[in-house]
């Protein structure tokens, strides 16, 4: 007879010496693995519940400014370095790993209307109330000097809004029309407008660097073209844009905060419908900045809150709130795509971890625990006991309160929608898609 | 021993389209891998690759990892869903192949006993075995020869590492059987019905004549739950940590050992309950009845999910294999039959004993052992994935007095027999799994991963709700919250937001975009759809025709009244 007993050497099993990591044989036969479903479910579940646990977004505050942060502008090379403008006229630079100011500069009487940083990180250029334009060293004076900017230039009409060229040493303002601007010289190139009406901002186009975007008072949202020097085409909206942030992913795609407690998010190549409208903020949004993924996006509001949403979705994954934070009016996302950096009226700049329960500084285990345990959530996030537990998020009563308020409006105004249509001849009154509801006309 | 490759299979290279989420054009897709031609692959020496190509892996393997049902058709969705369902199944393919790849590296292989020239494997004895085999098996051997405290019943724990015993007259004892280091031997001092551990060797419960005990592995009485009266039968359901009790007041009663609360009491209504048996593959109670049928439990449910009627007298004994797909059942007409429990609920084989079976159980690779009297004997199938057949047995033994207690080791080609004598450790080459995963029962861990496999186990304790004849059934689409959601989205809006838009015909140049061309190129679209309508009705009709037909059926008067 043929016979042989299943032996196992212990030696091939068990570890040689206490210094040495334990021996674990896999076999992935689904027969040894049962219940795999209901496992993996019940880790999912547990995995939201731990997210919500460890969501402790907030990192800092920076403190010094005495009035409001008007505009925020991050530097090209150096992380850890931000520069801020306030409404006294003051622009500080801090340092986020210290958490300090490093340097003080009264830069203007009046607002600091805008504040952008030169491409290469040398220097930065501020525009304010008083009618001029300021070109600053990034490196502070040397022993004994004072502050002095390295170039002034006086313009006739308040510039409301600046932004450089992503590659080349050109710089845009706004106020009365889009002034293209060469560094060298103290008159603009080319002047561009399109109406009648005054420009709150302007933003260069980071990968097709010689388009420009403005929003303009007249509700509409214009292009423009550097090389022609003519504005291309705009978009007139419900209600007045505040500003606009580009995708720094995607060529032709941008998102206009509005007055109208909504985000578009638009493909230039065809603006008569956005590609995404993201509501979920109860007051005006200010401020929007890309994560440098071109995923998602930060939005600052006028509802004291600051909102992150996934380009698309319509509704926010994140929000962030504070009883000390109000009104927020600019936000920045760190080019590490980790940190938020928000300014708000009571003159402080809060620091906020992009995604909430992340732990920063892991270990390999660790990080494949978190993949893990990232992509059960992602599988399971349809389930309503786990959506129900991902979705909840604390909200301050006013902000609540607005929400349930805006719903019964909204409600009530879709009733009667439904009401024209059931009661009119079929046909006669148009079915307009909720995307195209907002915009106006496009104009070439 | 090795496998002969059946079918190769030849991995599909699916190239996806990946669309950018913004951008409305899509992107150029791949080219396809083109296979190299033979002759173009020479190296630089000029020699040909004799296998060009992958790898190639057996189809049957692959299967064994593929978890998606292709056959099934899921009801209608938007094209964003279907896409991400077809990355899916694409990712899914792959991945089983890598799998059944992985194969290769499992260490261990199964053991085997063939006989030669036609030799019996029944006539063998195990006295040859212990001869004929290595010195660490013939250790595996042994008796423990216990005549005083009564007939015993025994249990291995889920590693296969410790044994638990309890004799009729009160005797319990735990020891590591392969070290033979005793853990704790105590008497009672009451009748011991049934013992089981709990989820790791750390706890033992026994069914006391009067009531439940759990005990620690020290022998220290750790709790009494005065609950569960008069309990018969144990059954540990591990990933639930429930254990089930039948009891002969004719309860079936869920405790959950790690709170410590009693889940569900459940009056079978069938008189004493003192047959019961698990589904491992979806932690169902098998209950067996004087009736002759066998009832199927869920601690959700009040009622039976099923019951299947299985013999003419009564039932003596149930047992389910490891995969959950066959079910043994014997009973007092002296009937051993094997059942399908996946899929149609019939007996696959039946067999004669000359003595009825009053113990079963299954190996984890398909071997099935009856105990009749004081004889066991074992049945093997073909494969792993084949029912045992009951033509020929494989090994019998015969013991020092009648069986109480049945159950092979995980992990070790050993059976465990619980008699009148005591206990007896018999050797079965091919009853264990060869190759464990260390994550799951680790017969070798320390104490340290224990405690973790402990803390992570709790952590994923499936709640008892979740207990229903399909383990599966949480990854199942909602099709009839789905369709009402949607009933209730269109009541809402007002229309239905995903109903195809009416066609609209793109404005064209040069004198194409006259109202009269807009209203031709418009009926061209309806007319076509309207076909199609006609046409599917059409087909819809024959299919009903063909089938409301009575095949072979002599025409009658009634047929006239037949829809």
């Amino acid at each position: 007879m043929k016979v042989k007993m299943l032996s196992r050497n212990p030696d091939n099993y068990v570890r040689e010496t206490k210094l040495d990591l334990q021996r674990v044989p896999r076999n992935y036969d689904p027969a040894l693995h049962p219940f795999e479903v209901p496992r993996e479910y019940i880790r999912a579940l547990n995995a939201t519940k731990l997210e919500r646990v460890f969501a402790k977004p907030f990192l800092a505050s920076l403190d010094g400014h005495r009035d409001g942060v008007n505009c925020l502008a991050k530097h090209p090379e150096k992380l850890a370095t931000v520069l801020s403008g306030a409404c006294d006229g003051e622009v500080r630079i801090w340092n986020l790993t210290q958490r300090n100011c490093i340097r003080t500069i009264q830069a203007h009487e009046g607002f600091v209307r805008g504040i952008c940083t030169r491409f290469c990180g040398t220097s930065f250029f501020t525009v304010g109330d008083d009618k001029t334009v300021k070109q600053w060293k990034m490196d502070g004076p040397g022993y004994g000097d004072e502050e002095e900017p390295l170039h002034t230039i006086l313009g006739k009409t308040v510039y409301t809004g600046i932004d450089h060229h992503w590659k080349e040493a050109v710089f845009a303002t706004c106020g009365q029309q889009v002034d293209i601007w060469d560094e060298q010289r103290t008159n603009p190139i080319c002047s561009m407008t399109w109406g009648f009406d005054s420009i709150s901002s302007v933003k260069f186009n980071p990968i097709e660097t010689f388009l420009l975007g403005s929003c303009a008072s007249d509700r509409n949202i214009v292009l423009y073209d550097m090389r022609q020097a003519t504005p291309l085409k705009k978009v007139i909206l419900d209600m007045r844009t505040n500003t606009i942030c580009w995708n720094p992913m995607e060529a032709f795609i941008f998102t206009a905060a509005n007055e109208d407690y909504n985000l578009y998010t638009f493909d230039m190549r065809a603006l008569d419908t956005p590609v995404m409208v993201h509501m979920d903020h109860v007051s005006a949004v200010l401020d929007v900045d890309y994560s440098p993924t071109g995923k998602e996006f930060v939005s600052a509001s006028f509802d004291k809150s600051i909102r992150i949403f996934p380009v698309d979705k319509s509704r926010s994954r994140e929000v962030y709130h504070t009883k000390r934070m109000q009104h927020v009016i600019c936000v920045k996302w760190t080019s590490d795509s980790k940190y938020i950096m928000c300014g708000s009226d009571e003159m402080n700049i809060r620091l906020w971890k992009a995604n909430a329960s992340e732990k920063l500084g892991l270990t390999s285990r660790e990080k494949a625990a978190k993949d893990y345990n990232q992509k059960l959530k992602e599988k399971f996030q349809h389930y309503p006991h786990i959506k129900r537990i991902a979705r909840h998020r604390h909200l301050p009563k006013s902000i609540y309160s607005q929400i349930q308020e805006q719903r019964i409006m909204k409600e009530a105004r879709r009733r009667k929608e439904v009401n024209r249509i059931k009661h009119s001849k079929p046909g006669s009154v148009p079915l307009v898609s909720e995307k195209k509801k907002h915009v106006v006309a496009v104009v070439k | 021993m090795s496998r002969p490759r059946k079918t190769n299979f030849r991995p599909k290279n699916a190239y996806i389209l990946k669309k950018s989420r913004i951008s409305k054009k899509p992107q150029v897709p791949k080219k396809p891998r083109e296979w190299k031609n033979p002759e173009s692959q020479r190296g630089l020496s000029g020699a040909q690759d004799p296998f060009p190509g992958p790898a190639p892996v057996p189809v049957e393997v692959v299967q064994k990892f593929c978890r998606i049902d292709k056959s099934r058709k899921l009801p209608h969705s938007k094209a964003k869903t279907r896409s991400r369902l077809e990355v899916a199944e694409a990712e899914e393919e792959e991945t089983s192949i890598k799998a059944a790849r992985s194969e290769l590296l499992l260490a261990e292989e199964p053991g085997f006993l063939e006989g030669e020239d036609g030799e019996d494997t029944a006539k063998i004895c195990q006295a040859d075995i212990v001869e004929a085999v290595d010195i660490a098996s013939a250790a595996k051997h042994f008796d423990l020869n216990l005549r005083q405290f009564g007939p015993y019943r025994l249990n291995y724990s889920r590693t296969g590492r410790h044994l638990a015993f309890g004799g009729r007259r009160g005797h319990v004892a735990a020891l590591d059987w392969v070290t033979k280091k005793l853990m704790c031997e105590i008497n009672v001092m009451e009748a011991v019905r049934d013992i089981r551990f709990l989820h790791s060797e750390a706890l033992l419960a026994v069914a006391q004549n009067r009531w439940l005990h759990i005990y620690d592995n020290q022998g220290i009485e750790l709790h009494c739950i005065r609950r569960c009266d008069r309990v018969t039968r144990l059954e540990f359901l591990p990933f639930h940590f429930l254990l089930a009790t039948a009891s002969e007041t004719g309860f079936l009663t869920y405790l959950d050992v790690s709170v410590g609360k009693i889940v569900a009491a459940l009056n079978a209504r069938a008189g004493r309950l003192d047959v019961m048996s698990q589904n491992p593959y979806n932690a169902v109670i098998h209950l067996g009845h004087s009736n002759g049928t066998v009832s199927l439990w869920s601690p959700a449910m009040k009622e039976p999910l099923a019951k299947i009627l299985c013999h003419r007298g009564g039932v003596r004994a149930v047992a389910v294999d490891s995969t959950g797909t066959y079910m043994a059942t014997s009973g007092l007409d002296h009937q051993l039959k094997i059942f399908d429990l996946r899929g149609t609920y019939q007996p696959l084989s039946t067999r004669t004993l000359p003595h009825g079976a009053g113990h079963l159980a299954f190996s984890q690779r398909g071997l099935l052992v009856a105990g009749m009297g004081d004889v066991v004997n074992i049945w093997a199938g073909q494969g792993k994935a084949s029912p045992p057949s009951l033509e020929q047995p494989y090994l019998t033994h015969r013991l020092s007095g009648p069986v109480h207690g049945l159950q092979f080791c995980p992990f070790e080609d050993v059976l465990g027999v619980g008699h009148t004598g005591g206990i007896t450790s018999m050797l079965v080459p091919g009853a264990g799994e060869p190759n464990f995963d260390g994550l799951e029962s680790n017969p070798y861990r320390s104490r340290k991963q224990r405690q973790e496999w402990e803390v992570k186990a709790l952590l994923e304790k499936v709640p008892a709700e979740l207990i229903c004849l399909d383990p599966r059934a949480l990854a199942e689409v909602d099709v009839i919250s789905l369709e009402q959601g949607k009933k209730e989205q269109i009541e809402r809006l007002g229309y239905d937001p995903q109903a195809k838009a009416p066609f609209q015909p793109k404005p064209k140049q040069k004198g194409r975009s006259s109202t009269a061309s807009l209203v031709k190129r418009k009926r061209k679209v309806m007319d076509e759809e309207h076909r199609d309508k006609v046409r599917q009705s059409l087909q819809q009709q024959h299919h009903k025709e063909a089938k409301a037909k009575p095949t072979g059926a002599r025409p009658s008067a009634l047929d006239r009244f037949v829809r």
